[in-house]
């Protein structure tokens, strides 16, 4: 209702302010709600769901049971004993990158363009990454023809960069952009001042990185450790596009699963090899924003 | 307690240039031991990298650096036993404030129990002793200079360094804090060097004011000498408010708008020139016909500023500033008519614009 | 005369220097030689032949291939424009007369970034035979599960771009001249929030042009699956194609970043978050 000369700024309603306005409101976030709905929630729940269903319907937990299987079990530990070591790897030499793009002029060419770089990088994903290093390194690669030839055959004893350690490399390539993206802010949030403090107060290089910079960046370099393993953990293209036999990850290992359900063999032990999964990542990204709280709260 | 420290601190002929840009153009200062010297100007002036030097920060590129009669120059800043206040951020974020007072003993190998003792002792001495177990997040931005000012107290420097340590704080908290340093530094004696762009700082606390431009020394002194006798156009007008009044030199003295008004400096060729005249040297007068005149116009604005008052007086051609008893300004609101008497003090002449 | 003495300092800052040309030349090393070798794989003659773009010429005699580029093209357009259509106005509108709903909206945004590809797909998977059995099994199908994986990135970079232009001011005033929500939407919103708009759409296409696993377990040739096919059976072409989608990348990154001058930083590191789902 208007009143004759006023402006007319209603509700899409066309009702006055106040009221029982706010039902129909909510009819504007209703299509995002449904679709994330379907498409997200549903998928997760039936994971749980269907997690915890045996092929009869009723509830059961034999699935978990059979997460303890050798297999699953060694599946697993490679799996965390991957990522751990691409998770320490790619900080330690991301960590370095990220030090020398820092310590850059903030507005320089360098900075901008290696930035620009990764950006492109970004589009490289697993399969075309793991051709990539396959063309530099595998068996017709022009790098190990090359050093081939001057006596040094890296494939002398077995032709790893189709087992674990060679996938183990590959994930170096976009681990380490990943721990330069999420730790240089850190190192931004370092200010000069206390650089300049400490050696006012008489401390050297060393007294600083142990007293000062050191205990600062610790949460960050931690938590982007963490960040880096769940990143690893969670992969499945790179390694799949690399090894085709074995299933040797996690990540393939729900893939098997997941099309041996096609023939409702065991039905629910993707599921539960994939709560599995979930569990250890979330486990890890907590723990990654609570240090990522602590950094903000020093470094921003 | 530091114990009292007063060395003799020496600045010769330092150079320092960045690429095609002079820094500091052979600028040589002697501090007294125990003395309060403010470096002053404006922005890019050199100041800043004059402290620096002196720290040990950045390397001179000609020149000496002397502290208690040792030639320092070729040492890093950590063995130069000095004390230093950053404009800001300079706490460290992650310890609380003893830990980063005591910061210093620890680097000189300190124990914990005794440089903890120390750290509050001074931090008694800029009365924050209460804050010893606060974050440098958990305290105002006065609150942190005084903490990084014990901090650099704590070592018993040879030398305190200020690199402009009011700046980033509010204008009351500007005001106490730089008491309070000043409090401080006389209580120990030690020699320091202050860097400020803000010229009322530097003329409240300074034994010695340096005016810097294009890193040189213009003009060092005591601030009273600065402010009443300013060696030249620029210290006369970076150093409190000058009105620039164009007038003719001639016969020796300089014709400002119908008044004669002897000169300071003594070989001005004669012409046009622009006299610089402190507001307080024009007042308000009743003598003479009030109806036109070169020294006759209109109120503009009244500033109230306590026991005095800024008024700002139109006068056709150009606008005046006169500083007044706020006695006698109340009689001339902002629209009334006005005429101006300058009194006959001598004036700087600035006849290169 | 004063002479140049290089001092503590200039010493500290030499030796920073060595170490950064020493760290950005193997990194260089590092990343930049396999696009090279990338390169000159797919360019090699067959035994003593010269270099030749005969790999990349067949590109379009392999129907499979030309398929899946295809598809994946569509995908990425299709779910750029999904994505936009179903956030955009609901992200104003929640700005405007939900403001409360904000914080769950962002958690819901954000939530696909801490569960895996792989994991969702489990999910994915019976609704996807579902929909495949009583709607169709296109691999067009793909892009709804897409505008999922693309939530967080998209999401971020519009809320930047929402942040710093005042929705509200604008649609009152626009709405107070008689503008149907529509045209506000249209004609007043979008124009605003123009780099923050292309921002998200690079991310979706970049993202789209990348994905494998959900493609893979749900069985659909996109053009990933199709080169990790194709590479056991002829690497050349495959590594040609990889190349090729890369170009294209760079090529959209370098448009939109002369679309955004100065903000191009903020979209680079959006962009490399991409990474952080597609590795799998």
């Amino acid at each position: 209702m208007t009143i004759a000369g006023a402006p007319a700024i209603t509700t899409s309603a066309g009702r006055p302010v106040g009221g029982r306005r706010l039902p129909l409101d909510w009819l504007g976030a209703v299509p995002f709600l449904v679709y994330v709905a379907i498409f997200l929630f549903l998928p997760t729940a039936i994971i749980v769901g269907g997690s915890v269903l045996d092929a009869n319907g009723s509830l059961t937990l034999v699935n978990f049971a059979h997460l303890s299987r050798d297999y699953i079990v060694k599946t697993t530990l490679n799996t965390i004993g991957l990522s751990a070591v691409t998770a320490l790897a790619g900080a330690t030499f991301g960590a370095l990158l990220a030090y020398a793009i820092a310590v850059g002029n903030r507005e320089g060419l360098v900075r901008r363009l290696t930035l620009s770089v990764s950006g492109v990088l970004a589009q490289f994903g697993g399969v075309t990454l793991a051709f990539a290093f396959i063309a530099t390194i595998g068996p017709a690669g022009f790098l190990y023809l090359w050093l081939a030839q001057h006596h040094a055959d890296i494939y002398a004893h077995s032709l790893w960069l189709f087992e674990l350690p060679g996938v183990a490399l590959v994930y170096l390539y976009f681990q380490i952009p990943l721990m330069v993206l999420v730790f240089l802010p850190a190192l931004d949030g370092i200010k000069p001042q206390w650089r300049e403090a400490t050696e006012s107060l008489g401390g050297g290089t060393w007294h600083y990185w142990r007293y000062v910079a050191g205990p600062l960046l610790a949460p960050a370099f931690l938590g982007a450790t963490l960040l880096l393993f769940a990143n690893a953990f969670s992969a499945y293209a790179t390694v799949n596009a690399l090894i085709n036999q074995g299933q040797p990850v996690i990540s393939q290992q729900i893939s098997g699963a997941l099309s041996g359900e096609v023939g409702t063999f065991e039905p629910g032990f993707a599921k539960a090899i994939a709560v599995e999964m979930v569990i250890i990542v979330t486990a890890v990204t907590v723990l990654y924003s609570l240090l990522q709280r602590r950094t903000s709260r020093w470094l921003q | 307690m530091p114990e009292r420290s007063g060395v003799e601190v020496r600045l010769e002929n330092l150079q320092r240039r960045y690429g095609a840009v002079v820094a500091l153009d052979d600028l040589s200062l002697t501090i007294a031991p125990g003395e309060l010297v403010a470096l002053l100007g404006p922005s890019g002036c050199g100041k800043t990298t004059a402290l620096r030097l002196l720290a040990g920060l950045e390397d001179a590129d000609g020149g000496r650096v002397v502290i208690g009669g040792e030639d320092v120059t070729g040492l890093p800043a950590n063995r130069r036993n000095i004390g230093m206040v950053f404009q800001a951020y300079s706490l460290f974020p992650h310890m609380v404030a003893w830990e980063n007072v005591a910061f210093g003993l620890q680097m000189r190998g300190v124990g914990l129990a005794e440089r903890k003792k120390r750290a509050i002792d001074v931090l008694e001495l800029v009365g924050l002793s209460r804050f010893a177990n606060r974050y440098a997040s958990q305290m105002s931005g006065g609150q942190q200079q005084r903490v990084a000012l014990a901090r650099a107290l704590a070592i018993s420097p040879q030398v305190l360094l200020l690199d402009e340590p009011l700046s980033a704080l509010d204008a009351k908290v500007r005001a106490r804090l730089r008491d309070e340093i000043r409090r401080v530094q006389l209580d120990i004696g030690i020699t320091t060097l202050f860097v400020t762009h803000d010229q009322e700082e530097a003329l409240a606390i300074a034994d010695r004011v340096g005016v810097m431009q294009s890193g040189k020394i213009e003009q060092l002194g005591p601030p009273t000498e600065i402010y009443s006798r300013p060696a030249s156009p620029f210290v006369a007008e970076f150093v409190g408010l000058t009105n620039r009044i164009p007038g003719e030199v001639k016969f020796g003295a300089v014709e400002v708008r119908g008044t004669q008004l002897p000169m300071v400096q003594k070989d001005v060729p004669s012409g046009p020139a622009v006299a610089l005249v402190r507001p307080e040297a024009i007042t308000i007068t009743s003598n003479g016909d009030m109806s036109s005149g070169p020294l006759v116009g209109t109120v503009i604005a009244v500033a109230f500023l306590g026991a005095t008052s800024r008024v700002t007086v139109d006068l056709g051609d150009i606008t005046v500033l006169a500083q007044l008893a706020t006695s006698a300004a109340t009689d001339h609101p902002a629209g009334s008519k006005v005429k101006l008497a300058l009194r006959p003090d001598p004036v700087l002449v600035d006849s290169h614009n | 005369m004063a002479a140049v003495r290089r001092g503590v300092q200039g010493t500290r800052r030499l030796k920073l220097q060595v170490f950064r040309i020493i760290v950005f030349v193997a990194a260089g090393l590092f990343f930049l030689v396999p696009i090279g070798a990338m390169v000159e794989f797919s360019t090699r003659g067959v035994g003593d032949q010269p270099r030749t773009l005969a790999a990349w010429q067949s590109i379009g005699t392999y129907p499979d291939l030309v398929a899946a580029i295809t598809a994946s093209l569509e995908l990425a357009a299709i779910t750029t424009i999904a994505m936009l259509v179903l956030l955009v106005p609901t992200m104003v509108w929640v700005r405007l007369k939900l403001p409360r709903l904000n914080p769950i909206i962002e958690f819901i945004c954000l939530l696909p970034l801490t569960i895996p590809a792989i994991v969702l797909v489990v999910g994915l998977f019976p609704i996807y035979n579902w929909m495949g059995t009583n709607f169709s099994d296109s691999i067009l199908t793909l892009s709804i599960a897409y505008v999922v994986l693309v939530l967080p990135y998209a999401y971020r970079s519009l809320e930047a771009g929402l942040a710093s232009i005042d929705v509200k001011t604008l649609t009152e005033a626009a709405r107070s001249l008689g503008a149907g929500w529509f045209t506000v939407m249209w004609r007043i919103i979008v124009p605003n929030i123009s780099s923050a708009i292309l921002n998200s759409a690079f991310l979706s296409v970049a993202l789209v042009l990348g994905e494998y696993t959900i493609a893979n377990n749900l069985l659909y040739n996109n053009l990933q699956v199709e080169i990790a096919m194709l590479g056991r059976a002829n690497a050349g072409v495959s590594i040609a194609v990889a190349v090729a989608s890369l170009l294209f990348a760079f090529v959209v990154l370098v448009l939109l970043s002369f679309f955004n001058r100065g903000r191009g930083r903020l979209q680079l590191v959006e962009l490399q978050q991409v990474m952080r789902t597609e590795r799998g």
